[in-house]
């Protein structure tokens, strides 16, 4: 409902927001996220506190803003941000470095932990025309995965000075994100229109699998993963179509889903309850795509931790028989969408979801929260 | 008057024009000012002297790219002069659009900027109204908020140079909020007589905020009616027509005060029945009127009789309620502000006044209250011009004075939904509204972040507003391929061709200077543009020359139905093909596509030598692949490439090509005796 949806105007264009992940045991939802900005001048990484939650009213809802808890300046914009643990935040910038940075929650502050720079870059990286700007980076505690505008991908330790391992010229086109497949392998898309499997372990420079959009190439800006279903993948692309795919079978998506009119720029299974799905776009809005109708029984949201505990609902998953994802026409067949944002006008730039709660930011400088995604 | 004449002079810090002579260059959004290397001739002036460009020197100028050129030119066409280095000072406009803090006005007025531009024009009469006068409520809370943010700015931080121009703005914001709210109640609203006197007293009391410390000082006090500002508090509320806390505070002195409690209770009954108007209808003015003639002259008949003689205090709070105007100057300094004078005197004297009788009240209040001791400031013109209800000399005098578009521009568009503005078209064609928002939007562009936001401006101004979208969009540093795509869709929702092409072009050139082709052929692809398609192939056709291998596999081997786009592509697309057919070892069918694509024109005439060169290892197959058909063809091919070639000087002198030509014709020759002797075989068996 709009009334639990909490705004804040923060003067600066953002481009990624993302909830502190919770420690496995935690019972309450999550409270503290970050956001990076893009296109200013001055660019900046920031964590907020979600609001207060010692405020909590009679009937259990929230008060208050989102605050500003610390921030710190970041060279360049901020392509992608991912938290590596509860305490370091792994950032991609424009000018192709990548920042691991630490929030030192004794004292509220932010500094920079450890830096790659230029990870991504053009031509010579030791000229001056240097820095590619690094699209994305998705973190596996302590591995690091990065992709960017030069086509590269590269393997981080978190602990290693030197990239683990460097794939030149993986891509001849842009590649615009990255997510694990599973441990050693992991998944991307570029602006033809493909997505493609690579296995790190494996030592030759081409994907083990490559997926294409048919007929025209509408370059793919995002990608998710099923948390529970390894083989069942999301992407969005540049003309804001939905494609879910099923990475065992075909070349191409299982189903084409239309409802941005703009680029897609972020898609997000529900970490902990993947029949929900959530999407942003240039266009201004956010669509929840909710495939659990039929389900008799909801599962708390409260009640489960974050990403790592996943696995508690794993085995009512793979009970049901069939995807509601993979059905051959889940329009007709139960899926429900909607529109979070109403009347907005400029992109939604990034979401995040983490129990009952989300999180996003626009390029209309605000950062919205929601703390009763499911009420 | 043409608005923008009026624009006061500024200085340009550190421009100099006696020392050197100046010159300018006008862009949408901002103005070089360079230092030729001329000495300065003739007259000198004192300083420089920089306006808001107007239309005409905008149209005149052009795009920034051309602004530049015009000043290197003027550098470098100059060969005397004083010989030490030239500055280049940009000047921008909107100051004011590099304040973190008003980003939060700018961006939350946006949306309901837009909100209004989408609302219903077919609402009727009152609802109609409501829901304007609702959204003018939405930008006053706007710019309050902001006020709020920049007050707390100003409290924490420590800088005092900061400190200053943070108050500074905070009284700016109050200003505006001060004249909207003035402007909802008159034009907006429309407030008919009777309410219109209750809203200038919420208006009054809402931004007479000076006496407001002093009024919780008293009123924390241990013992109000003890405290020596206690008589000055009960006027302030007796002034603002607060009768319930007037009273209120009263009573605390009559009851400290036993010996004037008769004369408290005369007053105390006179402050509460005094007739004020009500916002229903369940009385008309005449009744009003009526009822308020009577008040009156009861309170004449207390006054007259001495009733409050032996009380100074409660006297002069009679002679206020009787509307005595030497009485009520006497509180000047509780009032502060003429049009809290105003305001006081309609209350007491003309509690029904009309709207259109507002401009002879205000302009003697003015008069009396400055009392020709100092002159009227130019907000005290600003909300004159309002009370005469001179829309269009609100705007222009806000123009000048604010340091900022965003109020004007916000403000005169609401007026002109309130359809108040229609009458007025300025002389370059027009109109006010549309002129305003593009100067703001314009202003928004010159920002390193806000540009975002003008487009929706720029979309809603019917006459330039394209033109002016097509200007600065180009002007949009596209430092990341992100980026790029956020202007691009905004030219693609506009169907902006030209400038999605040149995107496109921008992007494929970048890519290309860094060696992404694919990444340069998806740009022109996007922008079906086919001579960079080709350009790009011939890249990819020469580095496969060079190398012998193909680069970017991935992307030749996925073109899909853009392989269509330019001749070359569908060349490339087709022989990488040919490539792969080989490496699977189909030759024949390899042949075959090698041979149509001399044959069918589709491969370059340069590109045909290397074609044959690949036919080598085919003639060379231990099975015969070409026919003798085939063979014939592709010695005509070898023999108009070598004869018809105009670059024939170029294959006699080259000993490789030499040597290339006799192999290829030697094995021609091979393949065809096989060939005759394999299908006579064939045939004769």
């Amino acid at each position: 409902a709009m009334e639990d949806v909490s705004a804040k105007f923060v003067s600066q264009k953002i481009s990624r927001t993302r909830w502190r992940p919770l420690p496995a045991a935690a019972l309450q939802p999550p409270d503290l996220f970050a956001t990076g900005s893009w296109d200013n001048e001055d660019n900046r990484i920031s964590i907020w506190s979600a609001g207060d939650l010692g405020n909590a009213g009679l009937n259990g809802e929230y008060h208050g803003e989102p605050h500003l808890l610390c921030d710190i300046q970041h060279n360049g914009d901020v392509m992608d941000m991912q938290f590596l643990d509860q305490e370091r935040i792994v950032v991609a910038s424009s000018t192709g470095t990548v920042t691991i940075f630490r929030h030192h929650q004794n004292n509220q502050t932010l500094s920079a932990h450890h830096r790659w720079e230029k990870a991504h870059y053009h031509v010579d990286q030791d000229t001056s025309c240097g820095g590619a700007a690094c699209t994305g980076v998705v973190c596996n505690n302590p591995e690091i995965v990065t992709v960017g505008e030069d086509g590269r991908i590269n393997l981080f330790r978190a602990d290693q000075k030197d990239a683990v391992r460097t794939i030149d010229n993986a891509d001849s086109s842009t590649l615009h994100a990255v997510t694990f497949l599973r441990t050693t392998e992991i998944l991307t898309v570029n602006s033809i229109g493909q997505l493609k499997i690579w296995d790190l372990r494996q030592q030759r420079s081409e994907p083990s699998q490559i997926f294409s959009l048919a007929g025209d190439r509408v370059p793919l800006h995002c990608v998710d993963r099923h948390p529970n279903q390894q083989h069942i993948v999301a992407t969005g692309g540049q003309d804001g179509m939905l494609s879910i795919w099923d990475i065992r079978q075909g070349t191409m998506p299982v189903s084409l889903l239309n409802a941005h009119e703009a680029e897609m720029w972020e898609v997000h299974f529900h970490p902990s309850d993947p029949d929900h799905l959530f999407t942003c776009s240039e266009d201004g809005s956010l669509w929840h795509w909710d495939t659990s109708t039929n389900v008799s029984e909801k599962p708390s949201f409260l009640h489960q931790g974050g990403r790592s505990t996943a696995y508690l609902s794993h085995s009512t998953i793979n009970q049901s028989v069939v995807s509601a994802w993979l059905s051959n026409d889940p329009t007709k067949d139960r899926m429900e969408i909607t529109n979070l944002i109403p009347n907005q006008t400029l992109s939604v730039n990034s979401l995040d979801v983490l129990g009952p709660c989300l999180v996003y930011g626009t390029d209309a400088e605000a950062i919205y929260v929601n703390r009763q995604l499911f009420a | 008057a043409p608005l923008m004449d009026t624009v006061p002079p500024q200085v340009v810090p550190g421009a100099d024009p006696s020392a050197r002579q100046l010159c300018f260059a006008w862009g949408p959004a901002e103005v070089l000012v360079c230092e030729t290397l001329f000495g300065r001739a003739g007259e000198s002036r004192s300083r420089c002297l920089s306006r808001s460009p107007s239309p005409s020197r905008f149209w005149g100028a052009g795009r920034a790219g051309a602004a530049a050129r015009a000043l290197t030119g003027s550098v470098a066409g100059t060969g005397e002069g004083a010989p030490s280095s030239s500055r280049v000072f940009v000047v921008r406009r909107d100051q004011d659009i590099y304040i973190q803090t008003l980003r939060k006005l700018f961006n939350e007025s946006h949306g309901i900027f837009m909100g209004l531009q989408r609302s219903e024009e077919e609402l009727a009469g009152k609802s109609r109204k409501a829901q304007l006068v609702q959204v003018s409520k939405n930008y006053r809370s706007v710019i309050r908020a902001c006020m709020e943010d920049m007050h707390q700015a100003a409290v924490s931080t420590r800088d005092p140079a900061l400190q200053g121009q943070y108050s500074t703005q905070v009284s700016i914001l109050s200003a505006m909020e001060l004249i909207w709210n003035l402007c909802e109640i008159l034009f907006v609203e429309a407030a008919a007589a009777g309410p219109l006197l209750l809203r200038l007293l919420d208006w009054v009391r809402l931004h007479v905020c000076d006496v407001d410390s002093m009024v919780r000082e008293v009123l924390s006090s241990e013992s109000p009616s003890k405290h020596k500002l206690f008589w000055n508090v009960v006027d302030v509320f007796v002034l603002q027509g607060r009768m319930d806390e007037a009273r209120h505070l009263l009573s605390k002195e009559a009851t400290a005060n036993p010996t004037s409690m008769n004369m408290y209770k005369i007053l105390d009954d006179l402050m509460k029945k005094m007739p004020v108007p009500s916002l229903g209808n369940t009385q008309t003015l005449t009744e009003l009127e009526l009822k308020w003639q009577h008040w009156h002259e009861e309170c004449q008949r207390y006054l007259q009789d001495g009733t409050f003689a032996s009380h100074p205090h409660m006297e002069s709070i009679c002679k206020i309620l009787l509307g005595d105007e030497d009485a009520i100057l006497e509180k000047k300094e509780l009032m502060t502000t003429w049009y809290h004078f105003l305001v006081t005197r309609l209350l007491y004297s003309h509690p029904t006044v009309k709207p259109l009788e507002l401009r002879f009240y205000a302009q003697s209040s003015m008069d009396l209250f400055l009392g020709g001791e100092s002159s009227p400031e130019p907000l005290d013109m600003i909300l004159m011009a309002a009370f005469e209800f001179e829309m269009h000399q609100v705007i222009k005098e806000c123009s000048i004075v604010l340091s900022n578009w965003w109020f004007v521009a916000h403000l005169t568009d609401l007026l002109d939904h309130c359809k108040l503005l229609q009458s007025h078209n300025l002389y370059f064609g027009s109109n006010m509204r549309e002129f305003l928002l593009l100067e703001y939007a314009s202003g928004l562009f010159s920002h390193h972040s806000l540009w975002q936001l003008g487009v929706d401006y720029f979309d809603h101004c019917p006459e330039y507003g394209r033109v002016y979208l097509e200007l600065h969009i180009e002007r949009i540093p596209l430092s990341t391929e992100q980026k790029a795509l956020k202007v691009l869709r905004i030219c693609e929702q506009r169907q902006m061709h030209e400038q999605v092409r040149s995107i496109c072009k921008i992007m494929a050139m970048k890519a290309l200077r860094n060696n992404r082709l694919g990444s340069a052929l998806s740009w022109s692809i996007r922008a079906k543009d086919a001579a960079f398609a080709t350009l790009i192939s011939d890249r990819f056709l020469k580095d496969y020359c060079e190398r012998g291998c193909f680069s970017d596999l991935d992307l030749i081997d996925n073109l899909g139905p853009s392989m269509l786009l330019s001749d070359r592509l569908t060349f490339l697309g087709k022989y990488r093909e040919f490539h792969r057919l080989y490496g699977e070892k189909r030759f024949p069918e390899a042949a075959r596509l090698l041979l149509t694509l001399m044959t069918a024109h589709i491969a370059p005439c340069s590109f045909w030598m290397t074609l044959l060169t690949d036919a080598l290892p085919l003639l060379e197959q231990k099975e015969v692949i070409f026919s003798a058909e085939q063979t014939y063809e592709l010695m005509r091919c070898l023999e108009d490439l070598t004869a018809g070639n105009p670059d024939k000087q170029k294959f006699q002198d080259d000993d490789v090509e030499t040597t290339k030509v006799e192999m290829l014709r030697l094995a021609l020759a091979r393949n065809l005796a096989r060939v005759i002797v394999k299908e006579g075989t064939v045939e004769g068996s």
